[in-house]
C-alpha cells in the first residue's frame, strides 16, 4: 500500500497495519528532502529522531490514538527537548531546550511523529517570513512570492504536502495569514485553549499555538490533540474539550455569519473580493444565514494591536541578554555583552522592541499603552454585541493574494496592514480559522476567515467541512514541484 | 517626529546597540509607526474601565514546590557556565 496524503487515512492504514510508521516516516522525509531545497519550509529535518519514534510507534502501536504514525511538522518557536529550536533568530542559533512544550508532549501522546522545526519570521514578528534570519520561505503556489507569515514554513510544509499536518503560533494572524495565501486550513484558537507551556514568548496576551491542515477533519484531529488544560501555563482554560470530529456535519443549516459589509468595502483585491462573494453564497447553499453587522472599533485593531504587542515584546524580549542560553557576543563588561549581544537581533525584532520600550516609558505610558487596552476593550465590545445576532463572523483572511519577496521590507507599515482582519481576534481573545476558498486571477489562494464565540472553535471546524464540500481546494501535487 | 536623540535614548533603554545606518532609518520609520498608532489617542474611551481590557483570566496555583529542570542541562546551553560550580559566568561586573 503506498502511504496515503491525509492524516486521517494515515492513521487508519497504520492502525490496521497496512503500512508501517517508519514507511509513513520514509515518505515525508522523502518529500522534504526533494521539495524544501527550493521552498525552504524547514530550517531543521530530525531524520534520525524521527525514524526512531516511528520504529517505537510500528513495535509498540496504540490503536487508539488519533495521531498514530502521522508526520507533523513544528514551527520553530516552539521548543523540543533535545531538538535546536532558533525562532528564526541568530539569538537562539544552536540552542537546544533542555525541555519540551506542552503541545510536544501531547502530539506524542496523540501518536504523532515530529518531523522537524520550520521556518518563521524572527521571534514570530513578521507577516512574509522574510524576517527569518535564515533565509526567507517561497511560497509553492508562486515562488517568487512570500508564503505570508509569521508561521510560512508550517503553511508551505502542510501545502506542498511535505506533511500532513503542522503547528504555528498566531498572535496577530500569524498562522490564518499564511494559511490563507498557501490555500490550507488554520485555526488560532480561544487564548487559554492550548497551553503556551514552551512557546517562545511575543505578545503574552495574545499569543496562541494553532494547526495547519489540508482537510478540516485532520484539522479537528490535531486540534482534539493539543487543546485542554495545563497547569504550567498560568493562562491555560479549564474548560472540557469536546469531541471535535463530532462537529463535521457537513453542513452549516441555521448557523448565522454576520457579514461587516463596510470593513470589506475598501481595501480588498478584486480577485480576494469575488472569491469571499462565492464563499458566503456556498455557506447560504449550506443553510447559513447572512445578516450585516457593524464592528464599529475594527479599524483601530492595527493601530491597538501594534501598540499592545509590541510593549509586550519589548519586555518578553529582554531576557535575551547573552547570559544563560543562546548567543553571547563576547566583551570586556557585562554592560557591553548585553549591547553586543542584543545587537545581533534583525531589523524588525529592534523595530519593535523599540515601540514597545518607548510607548511603555515614563511620560508615555498613559498615552499609548494604557489608552491602547481601552481601545482593546471597545474592540471585544463590537464582538460581543454582534455575537447576540449571530455564530460567526465572516471577512477575507487578507486582503490581498501572496505578495512577491522583497515588496514590503522597506516599508513597514505596509507590511502590518497585511493583517488588518487578522488582528481583532488575538485583541479580542476569539477563535479564528482560515478557510481555502478560491484562487484570484494569478491563481493565487484566497482564505475565508470565520472567527467565533470564545471556546466554540467546533462552528468554526464546521464551516470549513461544509465550505470544503462545496468548493473543494485545488490541492498542490506535492509531487510535481 | 522622533529625533536621533530619541531613538539613541531609547536604544539605551532597551539596551541595544544600533548602527549609524538602523539610527538614521529608525527615526523616520519610528516616527511613522506611531503617528499611525496615534489614532488611538481620538477614540473616546469613557465607557471602559482599565480592567476590562484583559482577556482570559489568569488563576492562581498553590504554591508547591515542582521539580525543576536538571540544573547540568540547562548550564549545557549557556555561552559560559562553570559546570561543577553550578554558575553562569559573565564578564567581571565589580572592580577590574
Amino acid at each position: 500500500m503506498s502511504v496515503p496524503d491525509r492524516a486521517s487515512d494515515i492513521r487508519a492504514a497504520v492502525a490496521a497495519k497496512q503500512v508501517s510508521a517508519v514507511e509513513v516516516c520514509h515518505a515525508a522525509l522523502d518529500r522534504i528532502a526533494r521539495q524544501d531545497p527550493a521552498l525552504h519550509a524547514f530550517l531543521h529535518v530530525d531524520a534520525d529522531g524521527a525514524l526512531a519514534r516511528a520504529a517505537r510507534i510500528d513495535r509498540a502501536p496504540v490503536p487508539d490514538a488519533p495521531l498514530l504514525g502521522v508526520p507533523v511538522a513544528l514551527k520553530d518557536n516552539i521548543v523540543t527537548a533535545g531538538v535546536r529550536t532558533t525562532a528564526g533568530s541568530r539569538l537562539l542559533e544552536g540552542y537546544v531546550p533542555p525541555y519540551s512544550a506542552h503541545v510536544v508532549e501531547r502530539l506524542e501522546q496523540a501518536g504523532a511523529v515530529i518531523v522537524g522545526k520550520t521556518n518563521c519570521d524572527e521571534f514570530a514578528m513578521g507577516s512574509s517570513t522574510e524576517h527569518s534570519a535564515f533565509g526567507p520561505t517561497r511560497n509553492p503556489w508562486a515562488p517568487d512570492r512570500t508564503p505570508g507569515g509569521s508561521s510560512g514554513g508550517s503553511a508551505v510544509a502542510v501545502a506542498a504536502g511535505m506533511v500532513p499536518l503542522a503547528l504555528g503560533s498566531d498572535t496577530g494572524g500569524s498562522i490564518r495569514q499564511p494559511a490563507a495565501l498557501c490555500g490550507v486550513l488554520g485555526l488560532k484558537p480561544t487564548y487559554g485553549r492550548v497551553s503556551r507551556y514552551g512557546l517562545i514568548a511575543f505578545g503574552s496576551s495574545l499569543d496562541q499555538i494553532g494547526p495547519f491542515a489540508r482537510s478540516a477533519r485532520d484539522l479537528a484531529a490535531i486540534f482534539g490533540a493539543i487543546a485542554g488544560h495545563d497547569p504550567r501555563d498560568s493562562t491555560s482554560a479549564d474548560a472540557p474539550v469536546p469531541d471535535y470530529a463530532a462537529s463535521l456535519a457537513g453542513d452549516v443549516r441555521g448557523l448565522r455569519i454576520g457579514v461587516p459589509r463596510a470593513l470589506v468595502a475598501n481595501g480588498v483585491e478584486p480577485g480576494v473580493r469575488a472569491a469571499f462573494d462565492a464563499a458566503l453564497e456556498a455557506l447560504v447553499e449550506a443553510g447559513a444565514i447572512l445578516s450585516d453587522v457593524a464592528l464599529p472599533h475594527a479599524a483601530l485593531a492595527i493601530p491597538v494591536y501594534y501598540l499592545v504587542a509590541n510593549a509586550e515584546a519589548s519586555s518578553n524580549l529582554a531576557r535575551y541578554d547573552g547570559v544563560r542560553y543562546g548567543t553571547r557576543a563576547e566583551a570586556s563588561t557585562l554592560h557591553d555583552v548585553y549591547y553586543r549581544t542584543r545587537a545581533l537581533f534583525g531589523a524588525e525584532v529592534k523595530r519593535r522592541i523599540m515601540i514597545g520600550t518607548f510607548v511603555l516609558s515614563a511620560g508615555y505610558y498613559d498615552a499609548y499603552y494604557l489608552k491602547a487596552h481601552q481601545v482593546r476593550a471597545l474592540i471585544r465590545r463590537d464582538y460581543d454585541e454582534a455575537f447576540a445576532r449571530v455564530d460567526a463572523v465572516a471577512l477575507p483572511t487578507s486582503p490581498t493574494g501572496a505578495f512577491r519577496l522583497g515588496e514590503r521590507m522597506d516599508d513597514p507599515l505596509q507590511m502590518y496592514l497585511a493583517d488588518v482582519f487578522t488582528v481583532a481576534a488575538n485583541l479580542a481573545g476569539l477563535p479564528a480559522i482560515s478557510i481555502p476558498c478560491g484562487l484570484t486571477d494569478a491563481n493565487l489562494p484566497v482564505g475565508l476567515q470565520l472567527t467565533g464565540r470564545p471556546f466554540d472553535e467546533a462552528t468554526l471546524l464546521r464551516g470549513a467541512d461544509a465550505l470544503e464540500r462545496r468548493l473543494p481546494m485545488r490541492q498542490l501535487d506535492g509531487r510535481s514541484i | 517626529m522622533l529625533s536621533p536623540a530619541d531613538v539613541d535614548r531609547i536604544a539605551a533603554l532597551a539596551r541595544l546597540e544600533l548602527t549609524d545606518e538602523e539610527r538614521a532609518r529608525f527615526a523616520t520609520q519610528l516616527s511613522a509607526i506611531l503617528a499611525y498608532a496615534d489614532q488611538v489617542q481620538q477614540v473616546d474611551t469613557s465607557t471602559v474601565a482599565a480592567a476590562d481590557a484583559a482577556p482570559g483570566d489568569s488563576r492562581m496555583r498553590d504554591d508547591v514546590p515542582q521539580p525543576p529542570l536538571d540544573r547540568d542541562a540547562v548550564l549545557s546551553q549557556a555561552p559560559a557556565a562553570d559546570r561543577a560550580a553550578g554558575l553562569f559566568k559573565v564578564p567581571r561586573v565589580l572592580g577590574s
